[in-house]
């Protein structure tokens, strides 16, 4: 799950990582009344805030409660703005990239740096960026930071040490997949601040962390409702409602569809089931996507299909669905389940080309 | 030997729970030879015919050499290293959901001690004729030459079924899970099937997320002279969205499936448009 910027600061001040001081509002009446210059930045999960026109710099009252208002509610890069983080202006002598991240290939943390902070990290040149990596059994030791410390030109080694220390403590302790610091700002007194952050926690970590246990403000509604449900549920921007089982075979789904140059409404996977109620809870997902067609693509595995062939004809009857409905059902019961739903006036396929050949026949009579 | 034969002694951790009591049964049916069950607190039980220990140190008197382990996910860790503790040499994990940072300590420890990983999140091993170590539908194997591993379950039936029907049959197919971070990858299990003896042909069911598509095309590219052909899904996957599987995820431009498709033929791979289409592209030899 991504945090905002503050959700990730808050984390960063709990481990003693120096952030610039400042409060969030999600109403201009929240407002502190104006001491100093302040950055007001918009609590979204984008990048590019900034080119976006999502941050802005208040030098006086005024500008701090009109920018305030302009940015509240507003959207920046398609996203609604709910939040804003008030924060304290700081004097920037250098900028630092600093990121901890989880290496899929070498199965470790990974300390990412570079000398060049302050812009996305993809477009810096790889020979501007050094790599350490992290035994996740043996963990931290101070020879980490001198080797990063070679490597960057920080004039405030033991603050730098200290920060990296505890980011890695807090990587660990908060089951992060990713804790980026960029800009890790140095100011003209030579202190290390994050200036930014970016934290990814592991959804399945949860469990330990009843704090992150809030909606996820990366999904939509109808995203969320599902996960509630333990459905995995993607929207996409077409109109072809999806219900699939596993989601490798969901994926595989989407892509042919999309190869037919149809355009998938969502990403379902029912999961493997024999349970005729969980079908009907995933065409009340899809229903409430308001899809045009509805394809369902079924492999018998550990999965019955003539299981699933009952859920779909009660789920038809059940939400009394007049949108087409097409079937794909191979493997174990597979002629059991597509005489179910032919007897109930279902379209059914053994073949998924087929299938969604029938789909397109549709389109075009259209 | 590919990683396990009849002869392969097997214990599941977390035998009496729903998923490791139906699949035990049906591992028992394909001919597993499952010695033992070990779930903590349920010693001195049996289920299907087999022994329930609370330890896994208590059944090392049957000899495993390998471990399914199909406990609940915040009990993964304590059970793989466990199992790895004991002195089992390969573990398999079914469960789902394992968080990222267990797995890792669960693979550098099985690392140190030289023990083979297969998940988490994945529907196991399969040797045709020999065993079977996981969740794959004991109906749609077929013995043959071609040797298959993939990052899904489903799909992976699915496809197994294909191979099956068309005529050619399997030598092992084994499953490395939907997740981030997993112990066997595409690399490691590529070099096995090479050097099999009985497999002469070898069918990679990839994803998007992460970079084992590329390293294994690498690979083949240098040193596999046996067919390969290829199939990875999430070609239509919105970037930045995990894909029902945690590690199917473009992550800042990484891991797409156009890059793996690029790869794969780079390497001389054929690459299936659609996974009916994979059948037609091995050869009959």
């Amino acid at each position: 799950m991504n945090l905002y910027e503050y959700m990730g600061k808050e984390i960063f001040k709990k481990y003693g990582i120096p952030v610039p001081g400042g409060y969030v509002i999600d109403n201009v009446n929240e407002l502190k009344k104006y001491e100093e210059p302040v950055a007001i930045k918009s609590q979204i999960l984008s990048g590019k805030r900034g080119k976006a026109g999502g941050i802005k710099f208040a030098k006086n009252n005024d500008e701090l409660i009109n920018y305030s208002k302009e940015l509240l509610s507003s959207k920046i890069n398609n996203l609604t703005v709910n939040k804003l983080l008030i924060e304290r202006m700081i004097n920037i002598k250098k900028e630092i990239y600093l990121s901890i991240t989880l290496d899929r290939s070498s199965k470790e943390p990974i300390i990412i740096m570079s000398s060049e902070g302050g812009m996305d990290i993809e477009s810096v040149p790889e020979d501007k960026i050094h790599k350490i990596y992290i035994d996740p059994l043996i963990g931290y030791s101070d020879y980490i930071a001198r080797e990063a410390l070679a490597y960057l030109s920080v004039e405030n080694k033991k603050q730098f040490s200290s920060l990296l220390r505890s980011l890695y403590i807090a990587f660990v302790n908060e089951d992060a997949m990713l804790m980026e610091i960029n800009p890790l700002i140095i100011d003209n007194d030579n202190n290390i601040i994050a200036g930014d952050s970016k934290v990814i926690i592991d959804d399945n970590s949860l469990f330990r962390h009843d704090e992150y246990k809030i909606k996820d403000t990366d999904k939509t509604e109808l995203e969320n409702e599902a996960a509630n449900k333990s459905f995995t549920f993607i929207e996409m921007g077409g109109n072809i409602g999806v219900i699939a089982n596993g989601a490798g075979l969901t994926m595989a789904t989407l892509d042919a569809l999309t190869l037919h140059k149809l355009k998938p409404r969502n990403f379902l996977d029912l999961g493997g089931t024999d349970d005729i109620e969980i079908v009907e809870d995933a065409f009340s997902f899809v229903l409430k996507a308001k899809p045009e067609i509805i394809f369902v693509n079924i492999f018998g595995g550990v999965t019955k299909a003539d299981t699933v062939a009952n859920g779909i004809v009660s789920s038809k009857n059940k939400f009394n669905i007049k949108q087409n409905i097409i079937v794909r059902l191979s493997g174990i019961h597979e002629e059991e389940g597509r005489k179910i739903l032919l007897n109930n006036g279902i379209k059914a396929f053994p073949d998924m080309n087929d299938a969604i050949k029938a789909i397109s026949k549709i389109y075009e009579v259209n | 030997m590919v990683i396990i034969n009849k002869n392969t002694n097997v214990i599941v951790q977390g035998i009496t729970g729903h998923q490791g009591a139906f699949h035990s049964g049906e591992m028992i049916k394909f001919g597993t030879k499952v010695v033992a069950g070990v779930s903590p607190g349920k010693g001195n039980t049996e289920i299907n015919h087999v022994k329930v220990f609370n330890t896994v140190s208590e059944t090392l008197d049957y000899e495993p050499y390998a471990s399914m382990i199909s406990v609940p996910a915040p009990y993964v860790k304590d059970a793989a290293l466990e199992a790895i503790d004991n002195g089992i040499k390969l573990i398999y994990i079914l469960t789902e959901h394992v968080p990222v940072h267990d797995t890792m300590e669960i693979a550098h420890q099985a690392r140190r001690k030289n023990v083979m990983l297969i998940g988490p999140n994945s529907p196991g091993i399969t040797v045709v004729n020999e065993s079977k170590i996981g969740i794959m539908p004991n109906h749609i194997f077929k013995k043959g030459n071609v040797a298959i591993a993939s990052r899904s379950g489903t799909l992976t039936y699915e496809i197994v079924k294909a191979v099956t029907d068309s005529g050619f049959g399997e030598t092992t197919v084994v499953g490395l899970g939907g997740d981030p971070i997993i112990g066997t990858t595409f690399s490691d299990i590529i070099k096995i099937y090479n050097e099999d003896e009985q497999t002469k042909q070898i069918v990679l069911v990839g994803e998007i997320g992460g970079g084992e598509e590329e390293k294994a095309a690498a690979y083949i590219k240098k040193y596999v002279k046996k067919p390969v052909v290829g199939y990875i899904t999430g070609r239509s996957a919105p970037p930045g969205k995990r894909m029902g599987h945690a590690g199917a995820i473009i992550e800042k431009g990484v891991g797409t499936a156009e890059s793996k498709i690029n790869a794969f033929k780079d390497a001389g791979i054929k690459v299936a448009d659609y996974p009916d289409d994979i059948p037609g592209l091995l050869q009959k030899l």
